[in-house]
């Protein structure tokens, strides 16, 4: 029932918006639509009032780091419509140093989401009101969601007797972080001879 | 003669009793009347979601209980619903139905902590009073079943963590049946009050329209008039089975707001009645060995149980690739989690969709023209929980 409407859905947004869409699919019951990051506004306009679309909230915008591909962020815009009770979500991928087009003008929510992405990733947003950090400290240097930022971070605070007052300091850990990798290896690992007899899967058995 | 006026910037917070966690508020004033606001978040960050993308999904879980400490099962849930959607495994009839009472049970506890905090920021001291003796009662509720009173890391994928122990529904349903009589009082102190009504009638009035456009979900959306509930517009675990009303505001202020939390907690206790007298006997989590832990019995006996344990909680399971997004109706509104697997054990990606988010990012156009004195009231009535706004 649901796919139904979805299937549906998906036709209807691939013969509006035809050449902009460049892959549509339907997975797990919910519709993913990559377009290009130039065609954003236009989507998003579309979708926001095509009647059959409708979809009227902006749930969230998450972004998402590939750091091996070159198109290393994603963006991905999940929507709601309440009148048809759907949800979609939209994705764009594009290279770190490009600017995308901010939708606030379209949803005023997108607002702090857009901050939000901003002081994560460090993606910068066009005609973008008010794009300042929003979660992390004053003043604070680096992105820290992107994969190549460290979890324990660079500074840590703490509150100084000597100086009566708060301090910032190199992060000093009596133990370092252990990553430690419990991934089973008989899983993890392709021996040459299994490769052979693997599955289209690309898994043992 | 002219005269000039200057406005005036007011700090208010991060230490605040009426910004309910830390809130830094930068407020521009003119006499008493408030042109703009600025809220900053982010004091109590502490980046969830990147300790997540170094967690194994079992260890990640307990980092739901933290968002929003008011209800934290709540939170629980939806993570465990987007394990169960990528992994494409059924939950035992009888699991649903404890997520669902403890789900509900975190929908009192942060409502009764909502409506009375709020009088008290307007200045009604009692119902906070005999409020927080009722979250004591359902906070051992909470300790019964899982251990500990707040953060309870119960919900597992694929069901919960234990069964619950003897004679706890009967407490619960004895609870159920006292409890009305207490929103009745606390109604008593409120719903008719002079100085209450004053204070939040047409107060942080929401349209409709500004209502989708600032994408608020739950009460806020509700109080507005518009009846939308996850739980019945898009059911999940054993909600369609389950007879309950969505209350509805009409002029979308923060009295309505307010009489909207009070019906919700009336359904939710019937929700709850509805449950005890329906759960069948049963397993409470997936009797899939490579997800759930194997029982202390079978821990001592068999060698596949104790190969199983060893490897659940070291490497844990590892999830289907894909990306799914899965929702709850939390009590503060939609409470949602992106999760993106790349069919490691670890997930790749977590983003939480936190009600509060949008909430507050509307508090400027909601107090502009407004009096000073009411920002705590529009504050208390958004129902903001700094654990999940920041993250």
């Amino acid at each position: 029932m649901i796919t139904d409407n979805l299937q549906k859905l998906e036709k209807l947004i691939n013969s509006e918006l035809s050449s902009k869409v460049q892959n549509s699919s339907i997975k797990n019951g919910e519709l993913l639509i990559e377009i290009d990051e130039n065609n954003l506004i236009e989507a998003v306009q579309f979708l926001k009032s095509n009647e059959k679309c409708r979809f009227r909230q902006l749930v969230d915008i998450a972004g998402v780091d590939y750091p091996e591909e070159e198109k290393r962020f994603q963006l991905v815009y999940l929507f709601l419509s309440h009148e048809n009770n759907n949800r979609i979500k939209l994705a764009i991928k594009f290279q770190s140093d490009q600017t995308i087009d901010s939708i606030t003008k379209i949803f005023p929510s997108a607002n702090w989401m857009e901050r939000e992405v901003f002081d994560m990733y460090g993606i910068k947003f066009k005609n973008h009101p008010d794009l300042r950090r929003i979660l992390t400290d004053y003043g604070f240097k680096g992105h820290p969601l992107r994969k190549d930022f460290p979890l324990t971070g660079f500074n840590e605070v703490r509150y100084s007797e000597k100086e009566k007052k708060v301090i910032y300091e190199p992060v000093k850990l009596e133990q370092n972080y252990r990553n430690f990798d419990f991934e089973s290896p008989w899983e993890g690992t392709n021996y040459i001879k299994e490769i052979k007899n693997l599955g289209k899967d690309g898994k043992k058995n | 003669m002219v005269k000039k006026t200057k406005s005036l910037s007011l700090n208010f917070g991060p230490q605040h009793p009426a910004a309910h966690g830390v809130l830094r508020l930068i407020l521009e004033l003119d006499g008493e009347v408030v042109e703009k606001a600025d809220p900053h978040i982010g004091l109590l960050h502490r980046g969830t979601e990147k300790l997540i993308e170094h967690k194994t999904y079992a260890q990640a879980l307990p980092y739901f209980d933290r968002l929003d400490y008011v209800a934290p099962m709540n939170q629980e849930h939806a993570f465990a619903l987007a394990a169960e959607k990528l992994l494409n495994i059924e939950v035992p009839i009888r699991a649903k139905y404890i997520r669902v009472i403890f789900c509900e049970i975190g929908r009192i506890l942060s409502h009764i902590l909502n409506v009375t905090t709020q009088a008290l920021d307007v200045g009604a001291l009692t119902p906070s009073l005999w409020g927080f003796e009722e979250r004591e009662t359902l906070m051992t509720f909470y300790e019964r079943a899982s251990g500990s009173r707040l953060h309870a890391n119960y919900f597992r994928t694929g069901g919960v963590n234990q069964d619950i122990p003897l004679r706890l529904l009967e407490d619960i349903e004895k609870f159920c049946k006292s409890f009305p009589k207490i929103i009745d009082d606390l109604e008593g102190l409120l719903t008719d009050n002079r100085i209450f009504k004053q204070r939040n009638v047409e107060i942080g009035i929401v349209t409709k329209q500004e209502a989708l456009d600032h994408s608020f979900s739950g009460v806020m959306l509700r109080g507005s008039g518009v009846p939308w509930d996850l739980r019945r517009s898009q059911p999940y675990e054993i909600y369609k089975d389950l007879d309950f009303k969505i209350p509805v505001g009409k002029n979308g202020d923060c009295y309505d707001r307010y009489l909207c939390r009070i019906e919700e907690m009336r359904e939710s206790v019937k929700i709850i009645l509805q449950c005890i007298e329906k759960i069948p006997k049963g397993p409470v989590k997936s009797i899939d060995g490579k997800i759930s832990p194997p029982n202390r019995n079978d821990l001592k006996q068999s060698m596949e149980a104790l190969i199983h344990h060893f490897k659940l909680f070291t490497e844990g399971y590892r999830v289907p690739k894909g990306d799914v997004y899965t929702s709850v109706e939390a009590p503060k509104g939609e409470f949602g989690v992106y999760l993106i697997s790349d069919g490691s054990n670890k997930p790749y990606r977590c983003k939480i969709r936190a009600p509060g988010f949008s909430h507050l990012q509307a508090m400027d156009y909601l107090i502009r023209g407004h009096m000073l004195a009411d920002v705590p009231a529009v504050l208390g009535s958004l129902d903001i929980v700094f654990g999940e706004v920041d993250r």
